[in-house]
């Protein structure tokens, strides 16, 4: 039996997963809390956000996010995955900036408008 | 004569904005200060927000997206690079911009959006020599998410504040080495999901009743020393721990930006240091509405939006048909183990289906009743598993309910039920 706190939402119940039992899920206020528990223990996932450089724009830097949660241990990977990139304005949120990160078949992608200037 | 001006362009104003002009408000000007709209959103890169609102966990630029493409569709007039400086009991708010100098803007009604700041090392006053390399968390976070900048390579965080636990995981992904996480008292005051992603996730202890003791360095930070402290916050000699860092970030609060608020005369409330506000986010003065961070921190911005979409709403309505007399008022009162309530006060006339009621409580509770008393009986009860000073509360009181009830106070007060 494993106590973890749910991360999906900010409700942050403390669940409890049954490994020997199929890591049946209890605690949990929603069936997205299951999920997360029994994910959380056989193959942990996470979003990835950071910046990215981006050229002729009001700031100097773009965030970006994976556009489905990735493996945990691939985070770092990740993230360095963005080094050395480099953006030209104009930026539309949901544009692809870096695509299948580390072969996970996520993609980084832009979380807001950079108009060019 | 304008019909509203927002002093704000964060969430909060972006959403009042919205909402006057869908309740018929044309005449709409928002004042923000930076040099784009979404305030402390554009620097909250990771993801958490609107999970309520939009059902979806966004990032706070998409959050704010949403919103700015949302007022693009209305009328509302936006001045960026300005300065609100003064608000009087007129409503006449004086502004300055490096385009249009010194103005005055008068309008029937005005909202309040500035939002917080971050409570800095003088108000908390640390030990130590002065050297550079202490931060404010927040200020932090703007230098490496927008203006992406570097603030360190060895890093310890005073305060475990949502923002600094946050901070922590981002600079752990920019390569920096975040040594701890040190707490003044036994509980995090930021939300268990931001310990687990943001602390555990990377292996970063938090040392909870411990505090800095003396931080050391000439030009810059070179050494900070931290220890237990007891029951009355004061550090256990005997218990120190030493850190070789070059950075120290502090996430030790928040406070409501009230400088304007004070200028024109709208009375504050000492628990939030906010304005007291009636149901529909009206302040002390008639005409001038307050939302969001200004009125009382909020850890989620999803309330901060239902909170002043009702001060959009409210404020439409009060320019079409101009004061509400306000006679029939019910006071709130924070009872044991509640820090605040707002609003602190609700006039029965205002209240449409139901009054929504946000507060904090005090201290960390397991399987809790929250009960609401008027006069000398219980009129609700609401049942909770944990609760947490980090995590704001909220309940729905029915205009039924407050009618039944009699004149004079509501308090709302925290029941144990078992410690878990
Ligand atoms: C670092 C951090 C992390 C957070 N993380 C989360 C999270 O994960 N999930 C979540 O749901 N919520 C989160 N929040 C909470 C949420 O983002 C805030 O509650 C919300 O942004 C508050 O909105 P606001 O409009 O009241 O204030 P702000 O966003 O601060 O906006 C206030 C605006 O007013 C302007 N202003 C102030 N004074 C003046 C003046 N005199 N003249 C002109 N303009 C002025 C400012 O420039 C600013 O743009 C976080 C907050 C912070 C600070
Ligand atoms: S179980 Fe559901 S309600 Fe509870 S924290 Fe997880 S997502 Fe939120």
């Amino acid at each position: 039996m494993t106590e973890l706190i749910c991360i999906v939402c900010p409700r942050g119940c403390h669940l409890k997963v049954d490994e020997e039992n199929g890591f049946s899920v209890t605690g949990n206020s929603c069936p997205r809390g299951a999920e997360y528990g029994r994910a959380e223990l056989t193959n942990p996932t996470r979003v990835v956000t950071s910046t990215v450089r981006v050229e002729g724009a009001l700031h100097p830097r773009c965030p970006v996010k994976t556009n489905v949660p990735i493996p945990k241990k691939l985070v770092f990977e990740a993230v360095r995955a963005l080094n050395g990139v480099c953006l030209e304005a104009p930026i539309a949120a949901g544009q692809i900036v870096v695509k299948n990160v580390c072969g996970t078949g996520a993609d980084f992608i832009a979380t807001r408008n950079l108009e060019r200037r | 004569m304008l019909d509203l001006i927002v002093i704000g362009g964060g969430p909060a104003g972006l959403a009042a904005a919205c909402s006057a002009w869908e309740g018929g408000a044309k005449n709409i000007v928002i004042v923000e200060r930076d040099r784009e709209l979404g305030g402390i959103l554009n620097q909250c890169i990771h993801n958490g927000f609107g999970l309520h609102y939009f059902q979806e966990e966004l990032t706070g630029p998409e959050y704010a997206g949403r919103f700015i493409r949302m007022l693009k569709s209305t009328g509302v007039e936006v001045r960026l690079d300005t300065m609100v400086l003064d608000v009087t009991e007129e409503k006449e708010v004086h502004i300055v911009s490096a385009a249009e100098g010194y103005r005055v803007l008068r309008a029937k009604a005005v909202i309040l959006a500035m939002g917080c700041r971050e409570r800095a090392r003088g108000a908390i006053s640390i030990p130590g020599s002065r050297p550079a390399g202490i931060f404010t968390a927040g200020a932090a976070q703007r230098y490496v998410n927008i203006e992406g900048r570097m603030v360190g390579s060895r890093i310890l965080i005073l305060g475990s504040g949502d923002i600094g636990l946050i901070m922590a995981r981002r600079m752990t992904l920019e390569g920096a080495k975040v040594l701890a996480c040190v707490e003044l008292m036994p509980y995090s005051g930021g939300l268990n999901r931001n310990i687990v992603q943001c602390l555990q996730d990377f292996g970063i202890p938090l040392y909870l009743s411990h505090t800095i003791v003396d931080i050391k360095g000439n030009a810059r930070v070179e050494q900070v020393t931290i220890a237990r402290v007891d029951a009355r916050r004061k550090p256990i000699p005997g218990t120190e721990k030493i850190f070789n860092c070059d950075t120290v970030l502090l996430s030790v609060g928040l406070i409501p930006e009230n400088e304007l608020s004070k200028k024109a005369g709208i009375r504050l409330d000492r628990r939030t240091n906010g304005p007291v506000v009636c149901e529909n986010m009206e302040t002390s003065v008639p005409g001038i509405f307050a939302c969001g961070n200004v009125v009382h921190v909020h850890d989620l911005v999803d309330f901060v939006t239902a909170e002043s979409q009702r001060a959009g709403a409210a404020a439409a309505e009060y320019i079409a048909r101009g004061e509400r007399p306000g006679c029939d008022v019910l006071e709130l009162t924070n009872g044991d183990g509640v820090a605040y309530t707002v609003p602190q006060r609700i006039r029965r006339s205002g209240v449409k289906k139901s009054a929504e009621v946000f507060f904090r409580v005090s201290r960390v509770c397991g399987r809790s009743t929250l009960c609401v008393r008027c006069g000398d009986g219980d009129i609700a009860e609401f049942k909770r598993d944990h609760l947490a000073p980090g995590e704001m509360e909220h309940i729905v009181l029915p205009k039924a309910l407050l009618e039944k009830c009699g004149s004079g106070n509501l308090t709302i007060s925290v029941k144990e039920v078992s410690h878990d």
